[in-house]
């Protein structure tokens, strides 16, 4: 029986089935027929699920979002393209979900290095052979109903790969724009960095001023002592759903490092999983600025399956007004996962009396001989230190700009591409609308 | 420069200043010394602004304006300094952003135009070698991770740049060994003109042997129970306050 909020989505399937990618791929037409199945069967997620009781979709419910087609007029112009599109990076920019040639910046990619369209990969067999196993190979169509529903959906994506031993010059972004009035974009994408390659990534979601569901689902598998940063700068229009999922295998020794900026949007939530095999490493980071009626919602799981295992995780929100941030992060040592060393920190600041930060660290830990160690807190800015600055001549207004802002620059400051960091840093300065940041002073 | 009449001060209902009378011309230094929780500190904090203390009677002058209905950054901005005695730490704003910010501000209040960039960094590069600091401390956020006596000369740098008038310095010399006491001194002494006036609080009669007062008094139990020359520093050094507090409680 379908769930109410996903009828609409089951009922209209077969007029879209299709049309959609992969069609001469046997193995994805059996998994989209699951997916369908899967989410015929739970729809979107409820509250009564424990992973998503602080996130209420059923919205959902009451506004139907048509699938996204592809637009034929180029709707984006060079100028807003700008203000999103990395100089100096490969970039691979999806419109409504559909590769677009046109404002893709591909050229003279290191031989061996692959950034397509996943559609178009999926046309082709040799990439459909690297696809198998990996599309539904990080993540399970039943992790949760946006999974299934992204399963059943996506038109297209990127596939990344890297082969083994090559460290990529430049970054490589991904970039998401949303353009059309109530619709859904479902896209999947793929990154493979063979063993010993190295690579970072930028993963942009934008959108015109229109209400949308954007519902992305990544999956990156990390080689034996690879190393790969994948940055998440979600900037969606004020009014989007934006549901991202990013879940990771990581091998032997790899690292893995995500930095996650979650900034727009009005009903967002992150999926962050990842599965940690021998002395490998992750690190996650959040930042996640709240303001008006915006929700956003925080999910991480770390699996430590092998031992020596490394995690890092610092999620930090600054709500204001009625807004609402969730961190859930959860650190499963298994038994067999000895020596490992986890870190957990969420820190929440609440800029207004309506704002609300909710936290749940939750450790599972299975194995004897472990460091694991978490740290929550919600606060309010510090008084001692509004008065230091005051009594350094910035008024009280200013003080308070100034402290919030250096409470998220940490995490900005993280970001080592300039550019990135640029671009990320005018992200946040926007959201922070006061006169007292001087960009020029930082 | 400041008057201040007959002071009452408490937080709650907990009087802690009890009638504080003091008179500092241009150019004065003045040391207070006292027992600790006589009320010392309470004095800087509520002469530089700080919110939680209730005003129960009396008054303080600053050049000729109430100072108690300042807002604290205003005072800043007239040039009253508080060097803390606790500096606090503010991770993620650096030391030269708030010295700008400060300095700008300040000039914006006096109808100037913002410092020009090249003329703030020579400015600030200069009494950083008057400091003896290294450069670096510019670029670290304000006294993160620095130790108690790099606090100490922060608080005396960021005085160096601000050039106020009424230096408030609150036990800078605690937790300093005395190579950075003699460099703190000479940037304080460096500082002394005939139209800025400071009020030293201090335990110890050792700074006074590197920056000379004109006066010291003595705090106790939220009163100034004496003041003198410099000599009084000496003699209190000498014989602790237990004679002051006893001939205090005869009285
Ligand atoms: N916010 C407060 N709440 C309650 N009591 C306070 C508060 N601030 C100060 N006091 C009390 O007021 C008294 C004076 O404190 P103050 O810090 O001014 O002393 P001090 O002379 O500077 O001492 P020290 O030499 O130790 O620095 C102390 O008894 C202290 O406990
Ligand atoms: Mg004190």
């Amino acid at each position: 029986m379908a769930k109410a909020n996903s009828s609409a989505y089951v009922e209209r399937y077969a007029d879209v089935a299709s049309s959609l990618c992969g069609q001469t791929v046997p193995w994805l037409q059996q998994q989209r027929a699951d997916a369908i199945l899967q989410f015929t069967e739970y729809g979107f997620p409820a509250i009564r699920d424990e992973d998503w009781r602080y996130t209420n979709v059923s919205v959902l419910d009451k506004q139907h979002f048509a699938m996204a087609q592809k637009s034929v007029s180029a709707v984006i112009t060079a100028d807003w393209l700008k203000a999103y599109q990395l100089v100096d990076a490969w970039s691979l920019v999806l419109v409504d979900g559909y590769f677009s040639a046109e404002h893709s910046v591909l050229a003279d990619l290191p031989e061996g290095v692959t950034v397509m369209s996943l559609a178009k990969a999926l046309q082709d067999a040799q990439y459909a052979t690297v696809l198998e196993g990996k599309i539904n190979g990080a993540v399970s169509q039943d992790e949760n109903g946006f999974v299934a529903f992204n399963g059943a959906y996506f038109v297209d994506g990127v596939l990344i790969h890297v082969p083994a031993k090559l460290q990529v010059s430049k970054p490589i972004q991904v970039l998401h724009i949303a353009t059309q009035e109530l619709t859904a974009i479902n896209t999947r994408s793929v990154i493979v960095a063979d063993e010993l390659s190295e690579v970072q990534l930028i993963e942009t979601f934008a959108g015109l001023e229109c209400a949308y569901l954007s519902v992305a689902v990544t999956e990156v598998f990390v080689g034996q002592n690879a190393n790969v940063t994948l940055h998440k700068v979600q900037v969606e229009s004020e009014k989007a759903i934006h549901f991202g999922g990013t879940y990771v295998k990581q091998a032997r020794d790899a690292r893995f490092r995500h930095d996650n900026f979650a900034l727009g949007g009005v009903l967002v939530r992150s999926d962050v999983h990842t599965d940690l095999d021998y002395a490998s490493e992750c690190e996650l980071n959040g930042l996640y600025l709240g303001v008006k009626r915006q929700h956003i919602d925080n999910h991480t799981r770390i699996n430590h399956l092998k031992p020596h295992g490394i995690s890092r995780q610092l999620y930090k929100g600054v709500l204001d007004d009625r807004a609402r941030g969730v961190f859930q992060g959860r650190v499963v040592v298994a038994e067999d996962a000895q020596k490992t060393d986890s870190q957990m920190n969420n820190r929440n600041l609440l800029l207004s009396s309506d704002a609300e930060a909710d936290t749940k660290p939750q450790l599972e830990i299975y194995a004897d001989d472990v460091k694991c160690a978490h740290g929550v807190t919600v606060g309010q800015l510090d008084e001692k230190s509004i008065f230091y600055l005051q009594s350094r001549c910035v008024d009280e207004e200013t003080a308070r700009n100034m402290l919030t802002f250096a409470f998220a620059n940490e995490m900005v400051d993280k970001v080592k591409i300039k550019s990135l960091h640029d671009l990320i840093l005018g992200q946040v300065l926007t959201r922070f609308p006061q006169e007292g940041i001087n960009k020029e002073w930082l | 420069m400041l008057s201040i009449k007959n002071l009452h001060v408490s937080v709650g209902d907990k009087p802690i200043l009890k009638g504080i009378n003091l008179e500092i011309k241009p150019g004065e230094i003045h040391a207070i010394m006292g027992p600790n929780g006589s009320g010392k500190s309470t004095l800087s904090h509520i002469l530089s602004g700080k919110s939680g203390y209730t005003v129960t009677e009396g008054s303080a002058t600053y050049q000729g304006k109430d100072l108690l209905e300042m807002p604290p950054e205003i005072r800043a901005r007239e040039g009253v300094f508080l060097a803390f005695q606790y500096p606090v730490e503010i991770p993620g704003v650096s030391n030269v952003y708030l010295l700008k910010a400060a300095l700008n501000s300040i000039r914006k209040h006096h109808g100037q135009s913002e410092v020009d960039a090249m003329d703030f960094l020579t400015l600030v590069k200069g009494k950083v070698r008057l400091l003896e600091m290294d450069e670096k401390f510019l670029y670290r956020a304000v006294n993160e991770g620095f130790s108690g006596g790099e606090k100490k000369r922060n608080e005396i740098l960021q005085m160096a740049i601000l050039e106020p008038k009424l230096c408030i310095l609150d036990e800078t010399d605690s937790g300093l060994d005395i190579d950075a006491l003699k460099i703190v001194s000479e940037g304080v002494n460096s500082l002394r003109s005939p139209d800025r006036s400071f009020v030293m609080v201090t335990h110890y009669q050792r700074l006074l042997d590197y920056i000379k007062p004109d006066f010291v008094h003595v705090l106790a139990n939220g009163q100034i129970v004496k003041s003198g020359g410099a000599e009084l520093a000496l003699e209190l050094e000498e014989k602790g306050y237990s004679w002051l507090e006893d001939a205090e409680a005869s009285a």
